[in-house]
């Protein structure tokens, strides 16, 4: 929620101190060192539902929402399309790769069809972003929804590339040294190995010249402009960078899923992106991954514990919906940011300064 | 409109030339080649008539968004789940008591509560701030759309279409000829036209209001500045809660119609929203008459390309929006 002109004085603090945090920042976090091995080590502790059911999914959906916080933390702009990013990358996955529909797919071999996908996907997202970016704040949002849903709509209806409501069925993942790399533990290490480097690159990218443009781009545009930046054209990159994250998250889905279908890219699932992304927080890029656990665990374990209760396990999306309405009502930096603000007032001011800025979990 | 074509000469031409071709092909009798080239009269003005009434039923829903976006800076999301609220809602009243005006009325007058309670309970608390606003009609619209597929199932409903209405009626449009040299007339349904009449007279009451009343005066006030209205004595929290009402009202009633010639189930709300964001992105922002040029565009866009391109009519709609936002990004009848 940092994009609203009211919050805008919550990132400065976070800009503020950066000189010290020059480098990596996790390197001197002990939680980020715990958390990664936990990551590392997850195929001895979990099973395979708990491995790819949860922690691959959450990776993936994370990623797509990594992309958004991407663009609406650092740029601005509130994307309703990544996740129609994602699922054009998937279904080009599907299109150019090998499936079940054999009259649709081209049957290219996986390393071809891939960096086919990832880039047309790429430029979808590109013209997109550079039609977005022709108006501003919750224009923005508008004009990417609509751009969604037509996409949703438009798979419906198309049988000739997309085939229709059915989509397209068994798609072909990867199998090469030897390795089926849609095992449960190969798998998790691809997604886990992508995630990682998407959010590296993300929070590099946010101490790069061009991330620090587009923060600045962000807080007034129009003094960006007057130092001879050309506003439009770096928010029209990164809707670039964005799309690409979101499409390498659609490929791991397309080989998760083994299929692809209009299900998947409709408006619900767009918006699931962005309910993900806000209720982690959308100032760093940790929080789309902390909100993608929650919601997965709520997705999955809700049926059973309302049930539990003794209410009716189908109202799980009621539960997400008041949720995020929660977190948009108390929180203006979604889960990170209440846990960053209980931090400080267990803390009084002594360690105010040097705590405040990280709230890895 | 004079000034329109003194600015833009070639466009006006164009303009004018399109209308005419578009009057030719409705009322003349369409010679042999021409029906062999893209099918029978009667296709096409089916069409372009079920293009017209939906321009009507999306006029509906748009307005009230466009009223509440170009007022409040509010850009309902909620506003899909309003029109499918209203559209159960008339759905009940009319199958519990059988008269089709009365659910009109009631699904008008409890969505504009619903719109009402939401300004003064919601958005009230978070005033100028855009984007949380529209977040949380985001958070809403999943929420209701949870809470009526809890109460009404997945299944569909269609508002039983009152008996007065029921049928044809024959058009004084010839579509063609037969070979004894008597002409076959239009026979179209009368609801659509009624209820396409409807949706102008609201229309027209609406512009009335909005450039005739104090009340109008106000409102349009308030979309250029609200701060300098709001210092000047004017009560705007009352006209937010008016204009609120008003909206969602006018997405009730669109429930309603929608039901009555379409059906109601869980999506169409998504359905109706993507329809008013891409009309009022296509008319303009915050403009009555801009709402109805761009659900004229859309309601017509969609049925020609639903029979000429089946598998691209959403693509047709779409292509619109993009050629709109790229030569005019604030929409074709926006003032900025």
């Amino acid at each position: 929620m940092s994009v609203t002109h009211d919050t805008r004085v919550q990132v400065r603090p976070a800009t503020a101190q950066r000189p010290a945090l020059r480098g990596w920042p996790e390197i001197n976090n002990p939680a980020a060192w715990i958390v990664a091995s936990i990551l590392l080590i997850m195929p001895l502790i979990a099973n395979g539902f708990f491995l790819i059911e949860i922690f691959a999914t959450t990776l993936i959906l994370g990623t797509m929402a990594l992309s958004l916080m991407l663009l609406a933390g650092y740029a601005g702009m509130v994307s309703l399309m990544q996740l129609t990013i994602a699922g054009f990358a998937a279904y080009m996955v599907a299109v150019f790769g090998v499936s079940g529909n054999a009259n649709i797919s081209l049957g290219w071999p996986w390393w071809l069809a891939v960096p086919m996908a990832l880039a047309l996907a790429t430029i979808f997202g590109t013209l997109g972003g550079a039609l977005a970016v022709r108006t501003e704040g919750i224009y923005t949002i508008m004009i990417t929804l609509a751009i969604g849903a037509a996409f949703y709509y438009f798979t419906n209806q198309n049988w000739a590339i997309f085939n229709g409501h059915t989509g397209i069925n068994t798609v072909a993942t990867p199998h090469f040294w030897g390795v089926d790399w849609r095992a449960d533990i190969p798998f998790y290490y691809i997604v886990l190995a992508v995630a990682a480097l998407c959010y590296f690159a993300v929070e590099y990218v946010s101490r790069a010249p061009f991330g620090l443009t587009l923060q600045g781009v962000r807080d007034n545009p129009r003094r960006m402009a007057a130092l001879g930046f050309n506003v439009n054209a770096h928010r029209v990159a990164a809707y670039a960078v964005a799309s690409f994250i979101a499409a390498l998250a659609g490929v791991l889905q397309v080989w998760n899923y083994r299929q692809i279908s209009p299900g998947s890219v409709s408006v619900g699932a767009c918006i699931d992106v962005l309910i993900i992304a806000v209720v982690g927080g959308i100032t760093r890029p940790i929080g789309p991954y902390i909100g993608a656990l929650i919601f997965v665990l709520l997705r999955t374990f809700a049926l059973d514990f309302l049930v539990k209760i003794g209410l009716d396990g189908n109202r799980f999306r009621l539960l997400i919906g008041l949720g995020f309405l929660a977190i948009v009502f108390w929180s203006s930096d979604g889960v990170i940011g209440l846990w960053q603000r209980w931090r400080q007032s267990q803390r009084p001011a002594a360690n105010r300064a040097g705590g405040g800025g990280r709230g890895h979990g | 409109m004079t000034r329109f074509v003194e600015r833009h000469p070639a466009w006006a031409l164009i303009v004018i030339i399109a209308i005419a071709l578009a009057l030719w092909l409705i009322f003349a009798v369409w010679p042999p080649g021409l029906e062999d080239a893209i099918g029978r009269k009667r296709v096409f003005l089916n069409a372009v008539f079920n293009g017209i009434t939906l321009g009507g039923l999306y006029f509906l829903v748009a307005s009230g968004f466009t009223l509440i976006f170009g007022l409040m800076r509010n850009v309902n999301l909620a506003h899909g789940s309003l029109y499918l609220f209203g559209g159960y809602v008339g759905y009940a009243i009319s199958a519990s008591t059988g008269s089709w005006i009365l659910s009109f009325i009631i699904a008008f007058i409890l969505t504009a509560l619903v719109g009402v309670l939401l300004q003064v309970i919601v958005f009230r608390r978070m005033e100028g701030q855009d984007l949380r606003q529209t977040m949380v009609t985001i958070g809403l619209s999943i929420v209701f759309a949870d809470l009526m597929l809890w109460a009404c199932g997945g299944d569909f409903y269609q508002i039983q279409t009152p008996n007065w209405l029921i049928g044809p009626i024959e058009l004084p449009l010839i579509t063609a000829i037969k070979s004894s040299g008597e002409p076959v007339y239009l026979r179209y349904p009368l609801v659509r036209l009624v209820i396409f009449a409807a949706s102008v007279v609201i229309g027209v009451a609406m512009w009335l209001a909005l450039n005739r009343t104090r009340m109008g005066m106000i409102i349009r006030a308030g979309v250029d500045d609200r701060d300098i209205l709001a210092a000047t004595g004017v009560r705007i929290q009352v006209v937010f809660v008016l204009v609120f009402a008003l909206g969602a009202g006018l997405a009730g009633i669109a429930g309603v119609v929608g039901g009555t010639f379409q059906s109601l189930s869980p999506g169409e709300d998504i359905r109706f929203l993507l329809a008013s964001l891409v009309v009022v992105i296509v008319g303009g922002m915050g403009s009555i008459p801009g709402a109805a040029l761009g659900a004229l565009i859309i309601g017509l866009a969609e049925q020609l390309g639903s029979v000429y391109i089946p598998t691209y009519a959403i693509v047709v709609t779409f292509l619109i929006m993009v050629v709109v936002l790229a030569l005019r990004p604030q929409g074709l009848l926006a003032r900025r």
